[in-house]
């Protein structure tokens, strides 16, 4: 028995939405869908006219849904965006290489330039040079924190105003309780933020478009949309923890739909008070990234990889200083020996 | 026994993967009194096409939360879900969105 649209257009419906229990057809569905992403960039004033923005495109769903939602939208409503994609090449053999070219594909289909930087060009390594070095423990922080930095020197390269990520509703949700779990107060409190606060000098912003709507309407989107998308699993073992969290989210969102727009108003409601110290960010005095330490996560990890010592950014600061000295007095002794 | 409810089954976004990478599958559910459901299809499909880490596709007797369903490309939701009543030449597809960038 097909269910009528919730519009009262008189079509029959295809979908569920999970935010409001309305049932929609193909063409309503798609107009909700595009206006609350047309009414987050405006309510959030995400985009300035002129700016040249670039995608961060995994040619996964979500960057793959944002690429060509950012295309309709700057069209029917007239942005004045310059958009273009920017990849990030991690080095992972039968995943990035394969998903690489989905986003090619998205550049033919959008008429967007691509811009792929590789983890190798950039670090002198890529991820499975690290894994075979390291082994599949703690290599996702790696990867995370690689890229992250990837990102902001492609953009710093394109010469972009603003980066547009693809992270979705579920995605904000899964943060705030892995945030709430690991007692990190300072990303708790930025991590629902829509743009990320350009503290330092020349930090180029990351806006969130997608950042509440929902991972199903997304997948449903593409879908009927017959957008082409990547989706397989990373070879490496997956993010344990978020996965934790994310199964978690997905129990609470079968019994309550609504609760991954709850989290998210939790998250943003939440003020710390003025006399709680929070970590100070200023800039690595290596690289010149951001950082609440003297050197940047990054510039940590790498110096790890380079010394043999991979666990150097890996748990706390001080032990890592601690492998570090050893490490100088060891080669001093040795050089001391060699004379 | 005469000819069985055929019903066309589908995967995307990864689900595929653990039914032998194979996106289509053609199949004809044997018939008997009780009529086809969702559910019962679950547990036949865990039985006979499922071929790896069953836990990522069902969980209890229903799919893992995060695979989205669609009935001849309409949402589960809208239909009874488990309880929706299989028609012949009805398809079916499973989209996996647990899958990440």
């Amino acid at each position: 028995m097909p269910v009528l649209c919730s519009s009262k257009c008189g079509k029959n419906a295809i979908l569920k939405r999970p935010k409001t229990g309305d049932a929609l057809c193909k063409d309503c569905f798609f107009w909700a869908f595009e206006t609350e992403v047309h009414s987050t960039i405006i309510s959030g004033n995400l985009f300035k006219r002129g700016d040249t923005v670039a995608v961060a495109a995994s040619g996964g769903k979500d960057s793959t849904v944002l690429a060509y939602v950012l295309k309709v939208l700057n069209e029917r409503h007239d942005y004045g965006l310059n958009l273009v994609l920017l990849s990030i090449d991690e080095g992972i053999t039968g995943y990035r290489d394969d998903s690489l070219e989905t986003v090619k594909q998205n550049r033919d289909d959008y008429q967007m330039p691509l811009k792929i930087l590789s983890y190798e060009e950039l670090f002198g390594w890529t991820m499975d040079a690290i894994v075979a070095q390291i082994g599949r423990k703690n290599n996702c922080t790696f990867c995370g924190v690689f890229r992250r930095q990837a990102l902001d020197k492609g953009a710093t390269q394109l010469g972009v105003n603003c980066v547009a990520t693809g992270h979705n509703a579920d995605d904000l949700a899964e943060t705030v309780l892995m945030n709430i779990l690991r007692g990190d107060i300072a990303r708790l409190q930025r991590c629902t933020s829509i743009i990320t606060e350009s503290e330092t000098e020349g930090t180029i912003p990351r806006v969130k478009p997608l950042k509440y709507t929902y991972e199903k309407e997304i997948v449903m989107y593409a879908y009927f949309k017959r957008l082409v998308y990547f989706s397989t699993e990373c070879v490496f073992a997956p993010n344990a923890y978020r996965g934790h969290a994310r199964a978690f989210l997905k129990d609470l969102e079968k019994i309550r739909p609504s609760v991954i727009m709850d989290i998210i108003h939790s998250g943003e409601s939440l003020q710390v008070k003025d006399n709680v110290k929070l970590p100070v960010r200023t800039q690595c005095s290596r690289c010149g990234s951001v950082s609440s330490q003297e050197l940047c996560k990054a510039c940590v990890l790498l110096e790890g990889l380079n010394r043999g010592l991979p666990k150097l950014g890996i748990g706390k600061s001080s032990l890592a200083n601690r492998a570090r000295d050893q490490q100088d007095a060891e080669k001093k002794e040795k050089v001391i020996c060699d004379f | 026994m005469t000819d069985g409810l055929q019903v066309t089954l589908e995967f995307g976004g990864g689900a595929e993967l653990l039914f032998g990478n194979i996106k289509k599958h053609e199949v004809t559910l044997p018939v008997d009194d009780t009529p086809w459901t969702i559910r019962s299809l679950l547990t036949w499909m865990k039985d006979n096409l499922l071929k790896e880490r069953p836990e990522l596709f069902i969980q209890g007797d229903t799919v893992r939360p995060g695979i989205l369903v669609l009935v001849n490309d309409a949402d589960w939701e809208l239909l009874g879900e488990l309880d929706y009543k299989i028609e012949s030449k009805d398809t079916i597809l499973f989209i996996s969105t647990l899958h990440g960038g």
